[in-house]
């Protein structure tokens, strides 16, 4: 499909402590780069700030230029050890921009238990629902420097 | 990055247009709405819609304008998601070094 994002990776490790790392916002946080201001709650906004991953250099490194800016999650489904499901703003990174009152895509992750460890689903939706000059904005900040970064990401991963 | 892509794929009377050019190749606006149970003018609405995002394109042929799919739309709007795709790749990648010990 050519307007959502999928991605399917299983995880060498336990259903519960994948729940953990996902559902609980500071473990959440330490993997995914941003340091949130509370315990996600179905149904609440959570605001935070980017905040570089603590476990991958790489990945660090390219969150770096964003360290500080706002980040706001609105938690839309937490299913114990199943699905959790958040909306946001996927680029929203101009800090003089009011993004409040335009659409949000949604990313859900779904879990299921697999021969050696978890199964994850990750989808994105709703990029039809964005105005178009953010789409534009996202695009250009991923041109560029957000390529080149991509080269070591896959040098990385083909180690 | 054209605009209006999204947008414009969001209808399912658009995709469905979209599904039958991309079976079909060219074809005019007669054969277009034949079977769909739209008039001419609501199927030349939507077109236009796609035509904006860049996602179809026309071109005269004696008396009939043809309709037919616009490549470079389509790789437009996929190399957005692609750019998107690949940032969750970056972040699955990190969970998997915090969670796998």
């Amino acid at each position: 499909m050519i307007d959502r994002i999928e991605k399917t990776i299983v995880l060498k490790a336990p259903l519960e402590k994948v729940w953990r790392a996902i559902s609980d916002s500071s473990q959440f946080g330490s993997w995914f780069g941003m340091k949130l201001d509370g315990p996600f709650v179905a149904g609440r906004e959570i605001t935070g700030a980017i905040a570089p991953t603590t476990v991958n250099p790489d990945i660090a490194k390219m969150q770096e230029p964003y360290a500080g800016k706002p980040v706001r999650l609105r938690i839309e489904m937490i299913e114990p050890m199943t699905r959790f499901a958040f909306g946001w703003h996927p680029y929203a990174i101009d800090p003089d921009a009011d993004y409040s009152g335009e659409p949000m895509t949604l990313v859900t992750f779904a879990l299921s238990e697999t021969e050696g460890g978890t199964r994850l689903v990750l989808t994105e939706t709703g990029f039809e629902n964005l105005p178009e000059h953010r789409r534009a904005e996202a695009f250009k900040m991923n041109d560029g420097g957000w390529t080149a970064q991509m080269g070591l990401i896959e040098a990385y991963l083909a180690r | 990055m054209h605009v209006d892509v999204f947008a414009a794929l969001g209808d399912e009377t658009r995709l469905g247009l979209i599904a039958r050019l991309s079976e079909n190749g060219p074809v005019s606006i007669v054969r277009l709405s034949a079977g769909t149970g739209m008039t001419r003018q609501a199927v030349t609405k939507h077109l236009k819609v796609l035509g904006h995002a860049n996602l179809v394109r026309h071109r005269r042929h004696g008396r009939e304008t043809l309709w037919e799919i616009e490549p470079e739309g389509f790789d437009t709007a996929r190399a957005f998601i692609d750019a998107m795709s690949r940032r969750w790749e970056a972040r699955l990648e990190a969970l998997r070094n915090f969670v796998e010990d």
